[in-house]
């Protein structure tokens, strides 16, 4: 199809001529705030960029709020809401089904870091085409409030005390697994997200974006060491579940710099503190990755960016040397050996 | 001394990891090539080296081939296991040991025959010092092919076909069988009566093991994704299809149709399988007991979700360390009950190396067909046990892909579908797959809150609706399952129902039982549950029925009792679980053993 526009066609269109209502999913059952939305908006921003048929991308995701996202992006691409922790699994061999595809999988931390961390390592050993989003708030939601693998020692949370844990790093698991392209974001700071996400799809392989993304109702520390605009709000019975407090979602109101360390208060007061990846930083070097992310860890500091990137790996199905027509689209004439087969088998038995 | 011959049994007891197993398989083929029906049993440890192995192979003229617990001749060159195998040696039957064992032989009532096995090996120039112990399993070869007479050029046949071909190894172990040979020719006397003589009886025949059958079947269904995790006695399922899947799937551009995963363990195993089944195709698992719990979550959502997986389950005896190199058909009741919620199984039982076949490529069409997994449950003896069997048959009937919509098929129907929706009353909705471009093909995964176009609800009315729909499908897969096989007697008023690999051990307890005991028996073989209108006749037709599996609680029983609940007195469980493949005995014995209970309280 042409990249340029054709005459009477409207301008809210890209250009293989859908807009972004093509892009849309159902409406979201998030709470309001939740910075998992603001991700699906810039999914469907960065997929309707792109000029990405809908139908030549397959949603996947686990078990948690996260991963109920997929059902609010792209409705006109399939997708399978899966087990908890498993993901990967069923993205590998969903994408088996027509290489041809690009997968798009969201686990949340508890999916990924705690039941998943099995499949999590291990897919990106494998470097299935996927861009794998984690929509990372330290808590987990559904089951109202538990602690996550990636909560930070020392965390606060009502009704479970404090978290005695040391926290997983996604984005350091993911390069150690040899992830071929491992970023981070912020929910909030939108430009980046939608960025990150137009370089993830684009990247053939396993793409890894772990993307912080606050919980308004969950993760609200008992004891607040920052007060902030949002302080106000702790007086509420925030854990009487019957009632979620409307709320805004957490956006930058200007964009991180190069290099910038940028504190960020979360809707109970506490911060975190983003740090963007210096203009010098090379993506394309795995021990400066290592190095940056250690840092990172040190100064407890979430680091945000383009991590690490290897190009030209091959993908799992290109491992596997497929033939040019989608296998599920092959017939019995391809698939059921011919019959003089059948005595050449009895042959070889004794 | 009457000769006894082509009716015996012969056991090697050697150390695991010492190389017996080409010696042992040579005998088994040779035997075979001889044209009598023969079937060779692995009875080994888990271990990699050096706990006692037992190779058992029967003989037999009648062509009945389960294990037997007698044994004629034990051959033995494992020090740890002599007592026991000295002493395991039928009455009147033939001893054979390793004469650097330096044990006590205490018995008068057998032929004692020592091998100077590790002398012979080191005398002979042709075999390298690294090889001695491992060629030194052929000097027994060489010594039965003097003492009982197994065909010597049938054993280089089978030493070919066990080396593929290749000159060295072939001269190399045939070298030692000839020695074996020749100085059993120079020194031993025979003193039992045990002979092999040619007969005709495995002319057209072929021998291989369930899970190389299982794999061949795959692969002639049109598999198109392996995913597995190794796991005694399934792993050389999932060899054997990427052994043949090469030849058998061979394209001129040397592209691939199909693809083979080997997964981080079983949860991601079928987690793969299901994304692949979803995705339009033909997927397949194989595993065992342990395995197959950890796929169950999995095995829940592919229910709820409507998609085709097969998963074969090689049983084995339960979890952990222990006997997980043992036989077993205790997974049934785990296998009925895969899922959590309400849910329902579709579960195949072959009961041969044939049916392992068929039922490769049957289960894709009905799991393809009904949407739904299946479960195929066959066992250790099976799957990795060589059995004489028919050569395989081509499929009979083309792929059945079931009710798939693409592109042009919406077009037909204006995009109006819904993956749930129970069109043709049959409770099978229609699919679209990933990859199609229609603007409407496209629909959402989940497990339980659905509706009829895919659309999330959590409303109870759907949702019930949908559970009824299932239930209705289930009943629907009935006509697409194998018919069990029936065995009848003129004037038999007494029933057996069993499935799998027990069927030769049964065949051969019924002939004892009419001719010994009076007793006249018909056989069913349950090949698929859920169960068919011919299981329930079968039990109708009998006040005896006979359930004989091998496990310890009855679970083939207790599925048929919760069937037919008003046929339950009429059925009686004979449940036999250690872990050995069946034998006559204990099936003639538990059926006598339960029939005098039903006299004595009857």
């Amino acid at each position: 199809m042409s990249a340029l526009p054709m005459a009477g066609v409207p301008a809210n269109v890209n250009t293989i001529g859908l807009t972004k209502n093509d892009y849309r999913g159902a409406p979201t059952t998030l709470c309001a705030g939740c910075g998992h939305n603001s991700i699906s908006n810039q999914i469907i921003g960065a997929m309707y960029e792109l000029n990405v048929l809908p139908e030549n991308v397959l949603k996947f995701s686990g078990i948690g709020c996260s991963s109920k996202s997929p059902t609010y992006f792209m409705n006109r691409s399939f997708g399978f809401n899966s087990l908890h922790g498993r993901m990967p699994s069923i993205a590998t061999g969903g994408l088996f089904g027509d290489h041809t595809l690009k997968g798009i999988g969201i686990s949340g931390d508890g999916d990924t870091a705690s039941i998943g961390m099995g499949q999590f390592k291990h897919v990106m050993r494998r470097n299935l085409d996927l861009v794998y989003i984690v929509e990372n708030n330290g808590v987990y939601g559904l089951t109202k409030g538990q602690f996550s693998a990636t909560a930070e020692r020392g965390l606060e949370l009502k009704k479970q005390g404090t978290n005695p844990y040391m926290p997983v790093d996604i984005c350091m698991e993911a390069v150690i697994s040899n992830a071929t392209f491992v970023a981070r974001s912020f929910a909030g700071n939108a430009k980046q997200v939608k960025e990150l996400l137009k370089a993830a799809f684009a990247h053939r392989g396993i793409a890894v974006l772990d993307i912080i993304s606050p919980c308004v109702t969950f993760n609200n520390a008992d004891n607040a060491h920052h007060s902030y605009a949002w302080g106000k709000d702790h007086e509420e019975p925030l854990h009487d579940i019957t009632y979620i407090a409307p709320r805004q979602e957490i956006m930058l109101e200007k964009e991180l710099e190069a290099g910038e360390v940028r504190e960020v208060a979360m809707h109970d007061g506490s911060t975190v503190i983003l740090k963007n990846l210096e203009k010098s930083h090379d993506p394309f070097n795995r021990f400066e990755a290592l190095r940056v992310l250690e840092e990172a860890q040190q100064k407890n500091w979430l680091i945000t960016g383009l991590i690490y990137v290897s190009e030209n790996k091959p993908s799992l199905t290109d491992t596997y040397n497929l033939v040019d027509t989608p296998l599920n689209r092959l017939t019995e004439a391809d698939l059921r050996p011919a019959p003089e087969m059948i005595n050449k088998v009895n042959s070889l038995m004794f | 001394m009457e000769k006894v011959v082509n009716d015996f049994s012969i056991t090697v007891g050697t150390k695991n990891g010492s190389g017996s197993s080409t010696a042992n398989n040579t005998i088994l083929r040779a035997i075979f090539k001889m044209g009598i029906p023969v079937s060779g049993k692995n009875l080994f440890p888990s271990n990699i080296q050096g706990l006692p192995t037992w190779y058992t192979i029967r003989a037999s003229k009648d062509g009945f081939l389960a294990r037997r617990e007698e044994q004629e001749i034990v051959v033995t060159l494992n020090p740890d296991s002599f007592i026991r195998d000295l002493a395991s040696v039928a009455p009147g039957g033939a001893f054979y040991y390793a004469d650097d064992i330096r044990l006590p032989v205490n018995r008068t009532d057998i032929a004692i025959y020592p091998l100077p096995v590790k002398k012979l090996v080191k005398d002979d120039a042709n075999i390298p010092g690294d090889f001695r112990d491992l060629v030194g399993n052929m000097i027994y070869v060489g010594v039965l092919c003097h003492m009982i007479g197994l065909d010597i050029e049938a054993v280089h046949a089978a030493l070919n076909f066990h080396f593929k071909g290749k000159q060295k190894p072939i001269d190399m172990n045939f070298g030692a069988v000839k020695s074996g040979a020749e100085w059993a020719k120079a020194n031993l006397e025979k003193k039992d009566p045990f002979y092999l003589e040619p007969m005709d009886k495995t002319e057209g025949l072929i021998m291989a093991d369930g899970n190389t059958a299982a794999a061949i079947g795959t692969i002639f269904g049109g598999a198109q994704f392996v995913a597995w995790y190794p796991i005694t006695p399934a792993s050389s399922l999932a060899e054997a299809i990427n052994d043949y899947m090469p030849m058998l799937r061979k394209r001129d551009d040397g592209k691939h149709t199909y693809a083979v995963v080997q997964a981080e363990d079983e949860l991601a195993a079928i987690g793969m399988t299901v994304g692949a089944g979803w995705s339009g195709l033909r997927a397949m698992t194989s595993t065992s007991g342990p395995g197959l719990s950890l796929m169950t979550e999995f095995a829940g959502l592919a229910y709820y979700a409507e998609v085709p997986i097969v998963v074969w389950d090689v049983q084995r005896i339960g979890p952990s360390t222990g006997l997980p190199t043992r036989t077993s058909q205790a997974d049934l009741s785990f296998a009925l009950a895969m899922g959590h919620g309400d849910s329902d199984s579709i579960v195949l039982l072959p009961g041969n190396v044939n049916e392992c076949f068929d039922f490769g490529w049957q289960s894709f069409d009905i799991a393809e067909r009904v949407q739904a997994p299946v479960f195929v449950l066959s066992d250790l003896d099976m799957g990795m046990n060589q059995w004489m069997s028919k050569p395989f048959e081509y499929p009979k009937t083309p792929m059945d892909r079931g009710k798939i919509l693409w592109e042009k098929d919406l077009e037909e129907l204006k995009g109006n579908w819904g993956r749930y929706l129970d069109k043709e009353a049959d409770g099978i909705p229609y699919r679209t797959l990933p990859g199609n471009k229609h603007p409407l093909s496209a629909y959402f995964t989940r497990g339980t809150g659905h509706d009829e176009y895919a659309k999330y609800t959590e409303d109870s009315a759907t949702f019930q609706r949908n559970m009824e729909r299932l239930k209705k499908k289930y009943e629907t897969a009935k006509q697409f399952l194998p018919k069990p096989v029936v065995h009848k007697t003129e004037g038999a008023q007494i029933g057996i129902i069993a499935y799998g690999s027990t069927e030769a051990a049964i065949n051969e307890a019924r002939v004892h039982l009419e001719r010994d005991h009076g007793m006249k028996t018909n056989f069913l073989r349950v090949r698929a549950v859920p169960l068919t209108a011919e299981v329930e006749e079968f039990v109708g037709e009998h006040e005896q029925v006979y359930v004989v599996e091998m496990n310890r609680d009855g679970q083939l029983h207790q599925a048929l009792s919760l069937a037919y609940p008003q046929h339950v007195a009429r059925l009686i469980s004979v449940a036999h679980g250690d872990g050995m493949p069946a034998s006559a005995r204990w099936v003639r014995e538990g059926i006598l053993a339960k029939a005098a209970i039903g006299q004595i309280s009857g």
